[in-house]
């Protein structure tokens, strides 16, 4: 693995580029879903696809095992290591593993990990002994585990499903050296949720700048409620704060610098970062920092907070512990804006999700074709669809995927999406996994969190000299 | 128990020089095949600790002078001296607290749960009805996994939806107590919890050591006209430094090595950082910081050693006194 | 106390009164403080006895509308825990028989050994066994990534991430307890005894095997008891060493299953509760044994 990587070492992280590029993919990707010009397209897929030969699998790799039409005589097994831990996800898990059996004849097995210790574990699992293939993060997260040969390339399979995602969705499953690592999936956008019903009762309007926002969370507060919910336990979700923060106030261009080490974080523009967080921290949960998102969650669906800046995937929490209508009640608004010239970008996180081939898993040679299989399987809007049915939130990425059935938040997210000029990952997806860390990034927020009105000029120096530590990226 | 006491009969360490000719005697009386079979005895057990254990802490020393990330082949290039202990020491912010933490884990063991769990121990050895009943529920927690006691507490601990903010009236935005989120207040929660187990398995041991105490030793004081309290403290507490050696020692070892609960509670950050949590947070984690994470380990196995090396030194002296 | 300090220095009618209120001072202090101490345990068994929708609705510290199994039901059914108890039971029995094993043949052979050799090697495992797991994972690992195991032990031909890698690390962190207590308590064996063997010309195996071993079982048998508990309560190894999510004994299953199956603190409770039972039974039937284990070597693995 290491080997043919070696001469594109030397090529920068490039997340500008690509980030860039996503952006198309999106763009391009929700303009399809959005649109009812779209309708012939969809037309010329089955929605069930277990039976269909999409045009992918005809023009499939040399391998042996091309997925066939049901009935064929596949047999074998592919490894799959899942982070889908929550029950809705796992139950589209189950959906989806039952559908490729019944349409390949393939066996699968299946590792679910809890979420958080599946990624906090992540190196550690691919240099061990991991599945043929398993659930991953694009952008920089992924390029950071292509450039050391933990995964394995598959270009052949994106050549064979290609045709189904919008062009520039290559860049988002390209590494350093140029080659594909993964099969997008799905993806979210963050935004602000809140309930419509609360809205209604209590006359509330929604905000679209940073005063009226502000205005709103202290009228909720005077009615009882907690304006903003939120559930830091786990350390990743107050990122979603600070890269919105960070986008707005200082542009796209810079936050992505910043996550990749061409910026400093003791530039006073992450300071304004701070300073303009601060301004909102007493209308926070005050329990957020024990509290995990879903029981944050919680609270929004109780009725007992107003509002969360958050992923789309909430539904998935909205599902298990609410009702139907519960989620039917559920609306969405773009973060406010801050009065910067970046407003416009109207840039946000819509990190996407991917599936990726292992480079050590023990059987991945016996597999290799199942696995093969098993990635176009998931590239079709049809195996997406099974997810989505389950897990409201992740939004299908393959351009067949049947998007009549897409809810009035979805649709909404879909069109934010598109309408946004600039689109990031998330923090820990556009940055070094060691800089994202348990110990580090997610410890920095925690820290300016216990007291956001403080001084935070030693807190970013000690952000920048934490940065200068690190080994050196391999794929720089 | 007395199988630690220095002057306990039952210790062969007195006889130990005058038995060794007798031993090698019995030793040439050995067959070719007993003494393969000795030397398996010895060897299979010697062997798997070496190389299981002795092996890799060695190698722990090794890796934390590199910069070492696990991916590629360790090479000449690797090597960055002290460079690691550098950053550590100076500059990596999680380091102190986690230095201070384990303390406040060690301290609070130390004044506060081991002297508990010596005082429950006093107060069960006597003829006293229903004792083992007493005994049985402090010691119940000892015999529950880390995992188990983290969510029992967790459900103490809740802010909203706890036991011990709901009985304070404390369940309001304004004001919960954020018992295991705020961090300020969070290690002290969790070392309560850890106690919680601590002090059924100090009292088993010193209860354990007390009936081992001579009975006739209590009675001459009490017959000079010793209190409770001073049979306590001049007879019954110097008799029992064996014992107390051990309760030391157990008690150092226990906060040195705590990091179930905290890794159960938030992977042992925001307030919960232990310099157990750290290594594997740094090496064993998506960021595989390898080098540096056993920098850390160094950093924790040179102060276990500390209490290990006195302990066992006692041992050592005890037995060859 | 304070009420029993006065015993030593009262009259002889008076003094008895003041026994028998001290006594009853001692067991009221007692009774309270019990309770106390039980108390998290009793919260827990009454969160999981409370349905979802009852503590919903009125937060968990509320009085009960209604109080059933159900939760336990749940709990055992829907995240299939019978199975990742079995997972418990194959790292478990075999890595408590081997380590008593090992341990008191390496204890045995060390009674027949130069007396500055055996303090050496009882040293050596000693102060292995009061290792902190942290400080060895990083190279354990990598170990346990490179180290053949031939098929039939091992699925993928190495420790990692195989029954057998947690087995053999129980060992080898449990032998360094087993060996100190044994040794001692070996020694407090009359010697007469295996001296008497010899002179029959039994061999060495036959003394461990029919002389020592029996008369060991007592240390044993406590041991047993307690490696069971240490090793069914082990978090760490299985977390680090274990990488499945299906193989994982109960007690790091649990954490693994919290997400996707306990979603609410109630079923969490009953699940924690049904993980504890093991243990506590055990505590209960071997509670001699138990308690003789922990304080014959009095420390801990």
């Amino acid at each position: 693995m290491a080997n043919p990587m070696a001469p594109q070492r030397s090529s920068p992280p490039e997340t500008a580029q690509t980030g860039l590029s996503r952006r198309d993919v999106l763009k391009g990707m929700a303009a399809v879903a959005g649109t009812a010009g779209i309708a012939s397209f969809l037309a010329a897929c089955s929605s069930s696809g277990t039976a269909t030969p999409t045009p992918a699998a005809a023009t499939s790799t040399p391998g042996a095992a091309t997925p066939t039409p049901a009935g064929s005589t596949a047999t074998g097994f592919v490894t799959l290591g899942s982070n889908h831990s929550d029950a809705s996800e796992a139950k589209g898990m189950a959906a989806i593993d039952a559908a490729f059996t019944t349409a390949t004849g393939i066996a699968t097995k299946l590792n679910t990990v809890d979420h958080d210790t599946f990624q906090n574990q992540l190196t550690p699992y691919l240099k061990g002994t991991p599945q043929d293939v398993f659930t991953w993060f694009s952008g920089f997260r992924m390029r950071f585990f292509a450039a050391q040969g933990l995964v394995t390339p598959i270009d052949d399979v994106w050549a064979s499903v290609k045709s189904n995602y919008t062009s520039a969705f290559a860049t988002a499953v390209t590494g350093d050296d140029g080659k594909v690592y993964g099969i997008p999936v799905d993806y979210y956008p963050w935004a602000v949720f809140y309930r419509k019903s609360l809205f209604a009762d209590k006359g509330y309007t929604v905000p679209a700048t940073w005063d009226d926002y502000k205005k709103l969370c202290a009228k909720m507060q005077t009615d009882g409620l907690t304006p903003i919910t939120f559930g830091d336990k786990d350390g990743w979700p107050a990122m979603g704060t600070f890269d919105i923060l960070n986008l707005r106030l200082n542009g796209y261009d810079f936050h992505t610098g910043l996550l990749t080490g061409k910026q400093k974080w003791t530039d006073p523009k992450v300071t304004a970062v701070f300073q303009k967080w601060a301004e909102i921290m007493p209308y926070h949960d005050k329990a957020y920092a024990g509290l995990t998102w879903q029981k944050a969650c919680d609270t929004l669906l109780q009725k007992k907070s107003g509002m969360f800046t958050f992923g789309l995937f909430l539904t998935g929490e909205f599902s298990t512990s609410g009702t139907p209508a519960d989620l039917d009640d559920l609306d969405m608004f773009p973060f406010p804006t801050l009065g910067t010239q970046y407003d416009a970008e109207a840039a946000l996180d819509a990190p996407i999700d991917i599936w990726m081939m292992s480079a050590n898993s023990p059987t991945l040679q016996q597999d290799m074709a199942n696995a093969k299989a098993y990635l176009e399987f998931f590239a079709k809007g049809s195996t997406q669809t099974l997810m989505f049915q389950n897990q409201p939130g992740f939004i299908p990425t393959a351009t067949d995927a049947d998007t009549s059935s897409f809810s009035a938040l979805q649709k909404k997210a879909v069109q934010l999406v598109s309408s946004a000029q600039k689109i990031t990952q998330f923090l820990d997806r556009d940055s070094r996994p060691d800089f994202a860390g348990a110990q580090g990034m997610q410890a920095f927020l925690q820290t300016f969190l216990k007291n956001p009105t403080a001084d935070t000029t030693p807190l970013q120096s000690q952000m920048q000299a934490y940065w200068d530590q690190l080994p050196p990226y391999l794929g720089s | 128990m007395t199988d630690f006491a220095p002057a306990s009969p039952a210790s062969p360490g007195g006889a130990g020089a005058n038995h060794i000719p007798v031993r090698r005697s019995r030793l040439s009386l050995l067959s070719r095949r007993d003494k393969v079979i000795l030397g398996l005895m010895i060897g299979v057990p010697t062997f798997l600790d070496l190389v299981f254990i002795w092996l890799p802490t060695l190698a722990s020393i090794g890796l934390s002078l590199t910069n070492w990330n696990g991916a590629t082949a360790l090479t000449a290039k690797n090597f960055v001296g002290l460079k690691n202990y550098q950053f550590l020491f100076t500059a990596y912010t999680p380091f102190w607290p986690a230095v201070a933490h384990n303390l406040i884990w060690l301290l609070f063991f130390v004044c506060v749960a081991t002297p508990l769990g010596i005082f429950f121990a006093v107060l069960l050895d006597r003829e006293l009805r229903g004792s083992v009943i007493y005994q049985n529920v402090f010691y119940l927690p000892v015999v529950l996994s880390l995992v188990i006691v983290g969510f029992i507490w967790e459900l103490q601990y809740a802010p909203t939806d706890g036991f011990i903010n709901g009985i304070l009236g404390r369940t309001g935005q304004n004001d919960l107590i954020d018992w295991l989120g705020n961090p300020g207040i969070n290690i002290w929660a969790v070392v309560v919890a850890a106690s919680w187990r601590h002090v059924g398995y100090i009292m088993v041991l010193y209860l354990a050591g007390l009936k081992s105490v001579d009975p006739g030793l209590r009675e001459a004081a009490a017959i000079d006209g010793a209190g409770e309290r001073q049979i306590f403290f001049r007879v019954v507490f110097p008799v029992m430094a064996p014992i107390n050696v051990i309760i030391v020692v157990v008690t150092v070892i226990e906060s040195l090595r705590a990091f179930d609960l905290a890794f159960i509670i938030n992977q042992g950050t925001n307030g919960l950082e232990l310099l157990s949590t750290l290594i594997t947070n740094n090496s064993l984690s998506e960021a595989s910081l390898i080098g540096f994470g056993s920098a850390i380990a160094v950093v924790l196995l040179t102060i276990s050693l500390v209490p290990i090396v006195i302990f066992l030194t006692r041992v050592m002296r005890d037995q060859t006194a | 106390m304070s009420a029993s300090m006065t015993v030593a220095t009262g009259a002889v009618p008076p003094r008895r009164r003041r026994v028998k209120r001290s006594r009853v001072a001692l067991h009221a202090f007692l009774i309270v403080v019990c309770s106390i101490w039980i108390f998290p345990l009793l919260w827990a068994v009454y969160i999981s006895l409370r349905p979802l929708g009852d503590t919903a609705l009125h937060g968990d510290f509320s009085l009960p509308s209604t109080l059933n199994f159900q939760n336990f039901i749940d709990a055992w059914t829907q995240a299939n825990l019978p199975y990742y108890y079995l997972n418990t039971l194959i790292v478990a029995v075999p890595a408590v028989i081997i380590t008593l094993f090992l341990s008191s043949m390496l204890a045995f052979a060390l009674t027949r050994a130069a007396s500055r050799f055996n303090l050496f090697m009882l040293l050596l495992f000693t102060a292995g066994n009061l290792l902190p797991p942290q400080v060895i994972i990083v190279p354990l690992y990598t170990l346990y990534l490179h180290i053949p195991i031939p098929h039939p032990l091992s699925e993928n031909g190495i420790l990692y991430d195989q029954y057998i890698g947690i087995i053999l690390i129980h060992v080898v962190f449990q032998t360094g307890f087993c060996v100190f207590v044994l040794s001692n308590y070996m020694r407090t064996l009359p010697r007469e005894l295996t001296e008497a063997a010899i002179v029959d010309g039994a061999g060495i195996g036959t003394i461990y095997l029919n002389v020592i071993l029996p008369l060991c079982r007592p240390a044993l048998a406590a041991l047993a008891t307690l490696e069971f508990t240490f090793i069914y309560n082990d978090f760490f190894w299985a977390l680090l060493l274990i990488e499945t999510g299906s193989k994982r004994p109960i007690t790091s299953a649990l954490n693994n299953l919290q997400g996707q199956f306990f979603t609410n603190n109630n079923l969490l409770a009953a699940a924690s509760l049904l993980v504890a039972i093991p243990t506590v039974i055990v505590y209960l039937i071997f509670r001699r044994q138990f308690v003789r284990g922990l304080t014959l070597g009095a420390t801990k693995g």
